[in-house]
């Protein structure tokens, strides 16, 4: 690693402050940023962990909408997002035990990265991002792998879940990583349904509106018969090609909504 | 340089550390607490898993800045206060958990957390558990035998294999 300072403020007015500094950088739960850093992808001069703001931790549920901290960890949100329970067993098979002890839910939608969980959650949800200074829709929040509606220094406070009527997530592992070599978020919600693919297309989590459609007319597997997506776009490694890919897509959707009834 | 203070196996340190000083550098070099193994230091092979404010952690994936007023539990704090092995301990001795013995302490480490969150595992729910921590021995099979047996199940119907 390159050398760096690192401060642990207690407040966000405080952290905000921090981050205004040279070459300043937010640290959530660091299960990301450190083997960046490790990798040397990343020189901050300063790191600014966010670790201590207790303001940003807290979980809660009311008036249908469920309210995450951005500092919340994924052990935290499988063991208190009840109110939602797909987004809670989401959380809950994120990385290993010891990941989702570190690991937040700010940090990953700050990250992004293309195979990640949360962000199919958020989209899926129509979720809203409340950092310092705003609020973002998720609709208008995912701009492309690792790439977000984040300004520098702004932080992610807290996460806005609409609870759905139903949902389920359902994820096709990567045998060696965990991460979803496919994963898709189905939610449904009085005025329509919501389908988030991550782990797929090189732009990043997307929604997959033809399969959005079909199921808000019919909320049934038999109602994604004949749809698929074309292998254009999609990701490719030695894992899975991008036909493949696009295949899983619709498995792993047909496998969400019959979970989720 | 920053100053930490923690509590580590019940005992106050206090330390002079870099910013990028990562928690197995501070334990290992700082402190001497060399239990705490490196396998992968890329935090998927869980032989550094230690317990910051009773939490398991992957310590090669925090800084030593980060676990500042932390109470810090390690291998070295597992044992009784007389020294005599700690009932997991113990029945990974008895049950043969460990083969080369490189990633003993993080499994002991994550199987107090398992049994303290769920004090009578499942085969699957120890495996599923273990996910984080891998044995390049490939000795699983008695590492979940003795997780089981340390949590007071009976193993005798356990081949091994």
């Amino acid at each position: 690693m390159y050398s760096f300072e690192i401060e642990s403020p207690v407040s966000v007015a405080d952290a905000v402050a921090a981050l205004g500094k040279e070459e300043a950088q937010a640290l959530g739960g660091g299960q990301t940023l450190i083997p960046s850093l490790k990798a040397r992808l990343a020189a901050p001069a300063v790191l600014v962990s966010l670790s201590k703001i207790d303001e940003i931790k807290g979980i809660s549920a009311a008036d249908g909408v469920l309210s995450i901290g951005g500092g919340a960890t994924h052990a935290s949100v499988a063991a208190e997002a009840g109110a939602y329970p797909a987004l809670a067993a989401l959380a809950a098979n994120i990385g290993d035990p010891a990941v989702r002890n570190r690991g937040t839910i700010g940090g990953s939608l700050a990250n992004n990265d293309p195979a990640a969980c949360y962000p199919a959650a958020a989209l899926a949800s129509g979720a809203t991002i409340v950092t310092n200074t705003r609020e973002i829709a998720a609709d208008d929040y995912f701009e492309g792998m690792f790439t977000t509606a984040l300004e520098d220094g702004e932080i992610v406070t807290e996460v806005r879940f609409p609870i759905p009527e139903k949902a389920a997530y359902v994820k096709f592992e990567q045998p060696a990583s965990r991460f979803a070599l496919v994963g898709v978020f189905v939610a449904k919600y009085p005025d329509g349904v919501r389908v988030a693919v991550t782990g797929a297309s090189e732009e990043g989590v997307f929604r997959w509106e033809e399969a959005e459609a079909a199921l808000s007319g019919n909320f049934s597997a038999s109602a994604l018969d004949g749809l698929s997506l074309p292998a254009e776009g999609m990701m490719g490694d030695l894992h899975a090609a991008p036909d493949y890919r696009a295949h899983l897509v619709g498995v792993m959707t047909r496998r969400a909504v019959t979970a989720a009834q | 340089m920053t100053k930490v203070t923690m509590t580590v196996n019940g005992k106050a340190v206090s330390k002079e550390v870099s910013g990028n000083t990562l928690m197995t550098e501070f334990l290992r070099d700082a402190l001497h607490l060399t239990g705490t193994h490196v396998g992968c230091d890329t935090s998927q092979c869980g032989a550094c898993v230690i317990h910051v404010d009773g939490k398991s952690v992957k310590a090669c994936t925090m800084f030593a800045a980060e676990a500042e007023g932390a109470e810090v539990v390690t291998i070295e704090g597992m044992a009784n206060p007389d020294g005599s092995l700690s009932v997991i301990q113990q029945a990974f001795q008895d049950h043969h958990g460990l083969q080369c013995g490189f990633c003993t302490p993080g499994m002991v480490m994550t199987a107090a957390k398992l049994l303290e969150e769920n004090p009578s595992p499942s085969e699957h729910e120890i495996r599923d558990y273990l996910e984080g921590n891998i044995c390049r021995c490939t000795g699983y099979h008695n590492i979940v035998k003795a997780i089981m047996a340390a949590s007071g199940q009976d193993v005798s119907g356990i081949a091994a294999e």
